[in-house]
């Protein structure tokens, strides 16, 4: 009886270990036809809810084309890791991809702080990094010299670019001749926007007629805001942050200011409807990568492929993790291989790629080419109203 | 009619500013403290208030006693807790003490509830009425009669009651009022108490007008109100109505004239003329150093 027990427990622990050993065996094997990716993102700290969302994003992307056959027959498989929103770990994680796993290529991390550790491992190892949402110009351009890093890329537009899209909607859709521009002069985000936004304006025709700032926790607007009335603007900028746009939109409204007013992404929050009123929204807009009402197949087919795997509505950061995403595996299959350089090499090339946030190409900056969702405020609901091409 | 339109946007603002700054001027006549946790007793009020609205449905009026209510039993508390003891003690230690309040006040409140900001409800969902072309926000009239009344309330304390003699008494000479009978103790508590239950109705008032509210909003609105007490001369009530109505006239006209960004610097400014040409103020009385 002790024998038999003594060799059943024998027989378990055999097929336990030879389960493990082809279990072992078979992940090594299938590395070889696989290519790797990593994933560098902030699953933690204190911006963990865009970490997340990205990561969620590439991960549906990643499975999507795992199931249709993967890239050339092969898999892509993701190595995933927690920077914790700490621009130290992050460069500690992309160090670990690079060296341990050699991962082909890595899409990370969500933030442009985190983004910018991984600067100087990607060019030493040669390993392309792409970011979904990392907006600082200084992550794909070096800001001292002007040469662009070989293997940053992102798959979101740049900050700048936003300005250049309010003034084309502003002048051709909204048929807008004179604007006013009210900026944060303490945030580098708006001024950015502002800049480009007059120049983009002025070189249309339009005409600046007034131009005002405040600074970030003001709390009363309505004397400057008096002022701008009686400059009489077709529409008036805002690029501020939601806090004190709220409180922007509501003081104008009540001034007797009905004029369009528009922002950049730095809107997107449910506050800016409790701070400014949903009805002072209407006639509202702001510029924003994509929306989830896009009627394009492509955003609504992401949209419920997303929402049928994480049960909630995609947000601005898992758009574009989907996107990066696609992004790389267009590149691979362009590179042939899962070579870091070849694919490096690829994806500076990328032209006019059909993905959910619009059709990218990627500049001589690394930088994607893309459009921009214009959402519109309709009784304190995001509603898509357009994109607009560069 | 711009230049109407500003005026009352100044009238609004300084109005706000005099409510807050009566509370810095009472209690700097009377025990020679600079208060500085009065700023986030008026946050503690448009909290109050916002929750009463919110939470608790009640109307504005009661909203805003509620409000008053609680912030001059803080007040109260704050004095008895944190400054009664040090009456003695070198002044700074007191001013010392005022800062460690308010600031214990600040990150309390951020402990309990975060950072983030709340908004005021809509009570009067834009309500407007045109005046001379210039128009008006219901919420500004309420802000100008809410204003003007506890204001009228407080000159009859102060002038007409028994509690009011008394404040005016240990404010001229502590000892002397102590001499004849005066509860010194008590009459600071009650000075502590009126001038936080006009902060209180200041943040209600602010959060009424302005819609953010957060814990850190007490800060600004503090130190202008200090301005206005010492524009108007410390210590003295009306100088401190007409201190406040003053500094945010001056502040919509530096806005008005395409200045915004040095609206702030201009209050500080402002400060810094006075407390060089004319310490005393515009109202107040020059008192020589009792040896």
């Amino acid at each position: 009886m002790r024998k038999l027990l003594i060799f059943a427990m024998a027989v378990v622990l055999v097929a336990g270990l030879s389960a493990c050993g082809t279990g072992g065996s078979g992940g090594s094997t299938g590395s070889a036809d696989n290519i790797k990716v990593g994933l560098n993102m902030e699953l933690s700290g204190n911006v963990a809810s865009y970490g997340e969302s990205g990561a969620n994003g590439a991960i549906l992307a990643a499975d999507e084309i795992n199931a249709k056959g993967g890239i050339d027959g092969k898999k892509i498989e993701i190595v995933k890791f927690d920077n914790r929103s700490d621009a130290s770990e992050s460069t500690n994680v992309a160090l670990r991809l690079m060296q341990q796993d050699k991962v082909s290529a890595i899409i990370g991390a969500a933030t442009s702080n985190n983004t910018k550790a991984m600067i100087d491992l990607s060019t030493e190892h040669k390993v392309p990094v792409v970011s979904p949402t990392a907006t600082a110009d200084s992550v794909t351009v070096d800001e001292k010299t002007g040469k662009v890093h070989p293997y940053m890329f992102r798959a979101c537009f740049i900050d700048p670019f936003q300005g250049q899209v309010a003034a084309q909607f502003a002048y051709d859709d909204l048929g807008a001749k004179t604007a006013a521009i009210y900026t944060d002069t303490s945030s580098d985000y708006a001024k950015g926007l502002a800049a480009s936004f007059k120049k983009a304006f002025t070189e249309k025709g339009g005409k600046i007629v007034s131009e005002e700032s405040y600074v970030q926790n003001d709390t009363d607007f309505r004397s400057t805001l008096t002022r701008m009335k009686s400059a009489n603007p077709d529409y008036i900028y805002v690029p501020g942050y939601y806090n004190e746009v709220g409180l922007i939109i509501k003081q104008a409204r009540e001034a007797g200011i009905t004029a369009p007013i528009m922002g950049g992404d730095g809107w997107d929050s449910p506050t800016l409807v409790e701070l400014a009123g949903a009805e002072n929204l209407n006639n509202t807009f702001f510029t924003n990568h994509y929306s989830s009402q896009d009627p394009d197949p492509k955003v609504q087919d992401f949209v419920k492929a997303y929402k049928d795997k994480y049960g909630k509505e995609p947000d601005g950061f898992a758009a574009l993790g989907y996107d990066a995403m696609y992004l790389l595996a267009d590149a691979i299959k362009r590179a042939g291989s899962g070579d870091s350089e070849k694919i490096a090499a690829a994806l500076a090339e990328t032209k006019n790629l059909g993905l959910a946030t619009g059709t990218i190409s990627i500049d001589e900056y690394h930088n994607p080419v893309k459009a921009a969702a214009i959402i519109e405020m309709k009784n304190g609901e995001q509603t898509f109203r357009t994109k607009v091409n560069p | 009619m711009e230049w109407l339109q500003q005026l009352i946007n100044g009238i609004s603002l300084g109005a706000i500013y005099a409510l807050i700054a009566l509370g810095y001027t009472m209690v700097y006549g009377i025990v020679k403290l600079i208060n500085f946790a009065h700023g986030d007793v008026f946050m503690l009020g448009a909290f109050v208030g916002f929750y009463s609205l919110t939470v608790l449905h009640l109307g504005l009026i009661p909203s805003l006693l509620l409000s008053m209510a609680v912030t001059s039993v803080i007040g109260v508390v704050i004095e008895r807790v944190a400054y009664r003891r040090l009456r003695n003690s070198p002044r700074v230690a007191a001013l010392t003490t005022a800062i460690g309040v308010s600031f214990f006040i600040e990150y309390t409140m951020i402990f309990a509830r975060s950072a983030k900001p709340e908004a005021y409800p809509d009570l009067f969902s834009g309500q407007q009425f045109e005046l001379f072309g210039a128009s008006f926000r219901v919420e500004a009239l309420y802000i100008l009669i809410i204003a003007v009344l506890l204001m009228i309330i407080l000159q009859w304390i102060v002038h007409s009651t028994k509690i009011g003699k008394a404040m005016r008494a240990v404010s001229y000479d502590a000892e002397a009022a102590r001499l004849m009978g005066i509860s010194v103790d008590r009459t600071i508590s009650w000075t502590f108490a009126l001038g936080s239950a006009l902060a209180g109705a200041a943040g209600v008032i602010f959060g009424l007008y302005y819609t953010r509210i957060d814990p850190l909003m007490g800060l600004i609105p503090g130190l202008k109100a200090f301005i206005a007490a010492v524009l108007g001369g410390i210590g003295s009530i009306p100088g401190a109505m007409v201190g406040g109505l003053l500094l945010g006239l001056v502040e919509t006209l530096v806005s008005a004239l395409g200045f915004s960004l040095m609206r702030d610097a201009v209050a500080f400014i402002i400060l810094i003329l006075i407390l060089l040409f004319l310490p005393t103020g515009l109202f107040g009385k020059n008192v020589r150093e009792k040896v």
